[in-house]
Parts: C-alpha cells; structure tokens; sequence
C-alpha cells in the first residue's frame, strides 16, 4: 500500500491548514458563501439538504485496517455513527458541521488520508479494480498505474479548473470491473507486441444527462508513456471543452462533437510535440520515483497452500448457510489456497453502502486478521477482503454474521447500487434508497435470488445517474413529474467489457409501482430465459426489450 | 392575497450546522417551520429575503419556498423537498429534525412515499 512520504505529509498538513484559515475567515466574515464554496468544495465539503456533507478519497478504493478505523471513528465522534461507502470508492459523512471539519481533516491525515479533489472541476480520485492485486484474471495490478496518475493530478495547476469534473478508472483484467468505459479517460492493462503490458486508452465516456460509451483513443500506449499522453488528452480537452454550457463540458462531449478521429489527431500532436521536447517529456516520471510507488504494492507474502481446503469443504458440507455465502461472496484468487472476499454492505432492507461505525471496526479487524491488513471499497458499495486463506473463510463467515454483514448476495439481484438521492442530496429529484430497500426485500429469499442468477439493478435520484442506472441491466431513474415522484424504468444495461446503456423501456411509474413492476418483469424473465444459464442480460438481448416492456406495465 | 401567488417562506441552511432553517417574523431564523415568517404577496417576499440577503454570518443559500396554510394559518410545505428538510431522511427517522421532534413524523401522502 502506498505510503506518503515527508512531501505528501507536509502538503497535506498544509491543505488542512489552510482550510481551517478559509473556514475561520468565512466565519468572520471575511469571506461571503460564494467566495468561500468553491474553497470547500476543493476540499470535499458540499451542502446537502439537511447538513454539510465531506466526501473524503479512498485513492483507488484500497485502504488499511488503521485507515478504516478511522473512518470509524470519524462517524461516531464527528457524525450519526455511520458512512456511506459511494460508487466513486470514496465515503461520505452526511452530518458534518462546518466547525469540525479542521480536525475531521487532521485525523485524516493522520493516516495518510484527505478530502482534496473529491468535487470541483478537477482529476476526481482515481479509482480501480476492486479486485486488484488479487485477481486471478489480471494482466497487472492497476494500482500503481493510479498512484502514479494520483500523484500526477494532485494540485496539478493546468488542470486545477477544467471545463467540468474529470474521472479516470484502471483496471488490469480484461473483465472490466472498474467500469473504464463510462470515464473520461478508462485505461484497460493490455499486453503488446512481446507481451509486455501497456494500456488500452478509452475515452469520452460517461453516464449522466448525456451517456456515452468511452471510444478507443489508443489500442496500446506503452507504460512509460502514460504521463505524456494523458496530459495531452487533457489540454486538448482544457482548451476546447465547453465552458459555455455546464451541460455540455464533459470531455464525452467534445469527443462527440468533435469526432474521435479528429480528436485523436489533436492529442497524438499534442503528445508528439512533448515527446519532441529536450530531455524528454516534463510529465515523464523518475523510473526510480515509479519504481518506488511499485513497490509499495508488491504483493503481500502468501503462503503456499492447496488449493483446495478441507477445512473449508467440511465446514461447508456442515453449513448450508456458509456454502451459498461462498458460492456467492467469494471469488477466485491468483494464489493457490486463497480467496477474495465481498462483503455485501447492503443486508436486507439497508441503505446500500452505509455502514456503521461498529461494522467498520469488525472490517477493520477482519482485514487485519485474515487479509494482509488490506480492504477495498468497492463501486458497488460493498468492501472487499482480497487476501483471506480458503482456511480462514469459516471463520471470517462467523464474524460477518455476528456484525451482520453476511448477507450472500454478492452479483445478484438484491446487490444493488443507489446513490443517497432525495433522503440527503441537494441535487436529487426523487429518491432512491427506499426504493433500493424496497426490491432488497422484495427479493430477500436466497433461494429464489440464487435462481434469478447475476442480474444488476442500479438506481438514481436524479439524471446525474450517481447509482449508474444506465448500466444497470434494469436502471431505476428517480424522477419529478408533477409534483410526485417519479422512476424511468431503463433495461439492457451492463457496466462491464461489454458495456452497454440501457434504453428506456416506456413512461415513467410511481414509486409504489417500481417494486411490483421489477416483480412481473423477473417473473417474465424466468419463464422466457433458455435455462438457468442464461443471465437476464443474455436473454434481453437475445429477445429484445418487448417481454420485458409487456411485463413491466401490465396491469397489477 | 393575490388569487395567483402562493405564500412562500425563507429557508436556508444554518451556517454551522448545515441544518435547515426559516426565517421568522423578526428576521432572526427558527428550526421549526410553524415559526416561519409568511409572504403573501410578491412584495412580502422580496422584503423577507432582502432581510435574509444581509445574514451570511449565519445562514447559507436562502431562497423563498411554496408553502400551504392550515386552518390556523400554519405554513406546510407543498413540494416533497421540502417536506423532507422538515424532517430528515425518510429512511432514517431517527436523524434530522423528526427525531428531535418524533410527533412530526406524519406521512409523506403527496409525495407517492414509499
């Protein structure tokens, strides 16, 4: 795991000072609300409808058992007890007051964590695969590629006020679990010529008022590269974005407007010209420097073990309840004998990824005792323990139960992504956690969620599609019509490789409606699919969107 | 009243707390929405929020909001948004200003609640 060095500590310090000075003097007086907003925004403290609210980075979703507990702490001395783990790998604190935020801050730092760059129109936090490091499918961990950009994009002064907020996600497996095609610039570890590893560069992607799947800038840029070219892509993006239409000034725009192909003429100029310049490019980094950020993610010394456990077969020979929990939860792992954990944070009828200060703890302890001392957040909202021994899954089965968080649904219909919507956000136009709540009742029967099979809900409150609803297989658009909510029921979605967004199956239905609605619509899907191989998805594309619409707005 | 305005309240975020709050009829702010100072013309409202306009030590983004009248004369707030920065988050009654005051936990009938 990275670790900050003597620069990395001071200008954090220093970030949490000046903060504390701008807060003070907007106190004062000194500063009125819109000279001090975007100051705070820099430093991730929004104003929701009922609070302030921090959004604090967890670069690339990776942090520590130390790191978690005090995240744990934050929530029970600052906040109501619990946070929100979001679909961007950060967490957010919905309670906080303005007069805290200095030592919310310092605490942070104390672990080697910040809130810089979590909003503004700035590099957001870099995020990755959830499984990075771990999977058994992976070309490379991804992660020192996000560090590397993470260090890169910290107060970088060109790109401090671009046309619009800018996200990039790494994945190193060619199952894209970091959705990279609906970023502004998604990089996919591949390999080239000789087999060694470069990226795949796609960009322009996007979800939103306006979704667009990323586009192919580069089959393969060679690692070295990566600096260079990216900070090509964005001057060229800095100098023609659109400034004039907050709605327009995502980079997905321009790549439309403009045309991949001329696009990429103008960032291949662009990068020809740095790669031109005397003693190299600016932005090429120190080998050493990489070296050094590699390192800090070497893979933790596992043991050499079987690969299959007998104390996990008896264990699930004697407990059905552990079996389906590890048929769900658990995936494979590159080393023999090892395992990678989800844990779901979204138990029947709970508020997808709000956890509570005592379960971050047990995380914390279990991360510690079973996984190297490393967790994950996951943009599904979930955590991921990614070092755990099949000997060890028992055990950490038993300890999830007891801090109920053992619910087996990873994948599956009831592992649903939902934005905070109109419980707590200023933007929101309906809310999406009851409605969450809801279908995870609704579909709470394991048996029957394990014979509906991989089948992704996402919801949204509001167009700004936080819950990627439009990469749901059933997207779930929370609404205004009339005074009343709303939801758009969108079907086809999928966030992976194959990516896909989903097209609006009719009007939108009330609130009371969505959960039945979702009801006839799995009904109808278990009676047309093939056999029980055939996921959701496979079976809409293979019929197209009519049995589902029929489905969907037949009367009750 | 004018047949085509509707009555409008001040509200805000507090400055400190974040939380919302209304404007009363002294021009100092209230939790509580019964207390809020009510407009009643287009004119009434433009005077409460050039009232409001000078307060930035204590409050954030003020804005005038619909709101209804009881028989008493009581403001209610007409559009779920605003029924909800009465009372907090829908799933979470014990947050927010229903769990400091749990008799106002009527239901959401006009918004579809769920």
């Amino acid at each position: 795991m990275y670790r900050y060095d003597e620069f990395d500590h001071d200008y954090v310090r220093a970030r949490v000072s000046e903060f504390r000075d701008q807060t003070q003097r907007r106190i004062d007086g000194a500063l009125t609300e819109d000279e001090y907003k975007p100051l705070r925004l820099m430093n991730g403290l929004y104003l929701q409808l009922h609070a302030y609210m921090l959004r604090v980075a967890i670069p690339y979703g990776t942090l520590s058992s130390r790191q978690m507990r005090t995240l744990a702490t934050i929530a029970e001395r600052w906040d109501e007890g619990y946070g929100h783990f979001t679909t961007r790998q950060n967490i957010q604190y919905n309670w906080t007051k303005l007069t805290d935020v200095g030592d919310i801050l310092d605490a942070l730092a104390d672990v080697e964590m910040h809130a810089i760059q979590t909003s503004g129109n700035c590099i957001r936090n870099v995020t990755a695969d959830h499984f990075a490091g771990a999977a058994a499918d992976e070309i490379e961990d991804p992660r020192p590629t996000a560090e590397l950009i993470r260090q890169w994009s910290t107060a970088h002064p060109e790109f401090a006020f671009l046309p619009r907020k800018f996200k990039v996600a790494v994945t190193g497996s060619p199952n894209d679990r970091a959705v990279t095609k609906a970023h502004d610039i998604g990089l996919r570890m591949v390999r080239g010529e000789g087999g060694a590893p470069g990226y795949e560069v796609i960009v322009g992607g996007g979800l939103g008022r306006t979704p667009m799947i990323g586009k192919v800038m580069r089959d393969f840029l060679p690692k070295d590269h990566l600096l260079p070219y990216l900070e090509a892509i964005l001057r060229v993006y800095n100098l023609h974005g659109r400034r004039d239409n907050k709605y327009k000034a995502r980079i997905k725009i321009l790549v439309h407007e403009t045309g991949i192909d001329d696009m990429r003429a103008q960032v291949e100029a662009e990068f020809e010209r740095q790669m031109r310049e005397e003693g190299g490019p600016v932005v090429a980094p120190d080998p050493e420097q990489v070296a050094r950020i590699e390192a800090y993610f070497a893979p933790p010394a596992l043991a050499d073990l079987p690969e299959r456990s007998e104390t996990l077969e008896t264990a699930m020979a004697e407990d059905a309840a552990l079996a389906r929990w590890v048929e769900t939860n658990v995936a494979a792992h590159r080393a023999p004998g090892h395992a990678i954990v989800t844990v779901a944070v979204k138990g029947t009828g709970e508020a997808p990824g709000d956890a509570t200060t005592a379960q971050m703890r047990a995380l914390a302890d279990l991360g510690e005792r079973y996984s190297h001392d490393e967790l994950r957040i996951s943009h599904e909202q979930n955590v991921i323990l990614p070092h755990v021994r099949k000997d060890d899954l028992p055990g950490v089965f038993a300890a999830l139960r007891k801090a109920g968080l053992a619910t087996a649904n990873a994948g599956l219909i009831t592992d649903i992504i939902a934005c905070p919507g109109l419980d707590y956000c200023a933007l929101a136009t309906a809310r999406s956690i009851p409605v969450a709540q809801d279908l995870s009742r609704r579909f709470a029967a394991p048996d029957r969620a394990k014979a509906i099979g991989e089948f992704t809900i996402k919801i949204s409150g509001c167009i700004n599609a936080c819950g990627h609803h439009h990469v749901g297989h059933v997207g779930i658009l929370g609404l205004e019509k009339s005074g009343i909510e709303n939801y758009q029921i969108t079907l086809g979605g999928d966030h992976t490789e194959t990516m896909a967004i989903g097209e609006r199956a009719g009007p939108g239905i009330s609130a009371e409606e969505v959960g039945p609605a979702i009801e006839r619509l799995v009904d109808a899907y278990l009676d047309v699919r093939e056999d029980e191989g055939e996921r959701f998805i496979d079976t809409y594309r293979r019929l197209g969107a009519e049995p589902f619409k029929a489905a969907l707005y037949a009367a009750a | 009243m004018p047949r085509d305005f509707k009555p409008k309240i001040v509200s805000a975020n507090d400055l400190f707390r974040g939380d919302v709050v209304y404007m009363n009829s002294g021009g100092g702010w209230t939790r509580r929405l019964a207390e809020a100072a009510i407009a009643h013309t287009a004119e009434e409202g433009e005077t409460l929020m050039a009232r409001a306009a000078p307060q930035q030590d204590r409050v954030v983004g003020p804005y005038l909001a619909d709101v209804a009248l009881d028989d008493d004369g009581r403001p209610f707030p007409t559009h779920f948004r605003e029924k909800f920065r009465t009372r907090g988050p829908s799933t979470r009654p014990d947050l927010g200003k229903q769990a400091a005051h749990p008799e106002r936990r009527e239901p959401l009938a006009a918004s579809g609640g769920i």
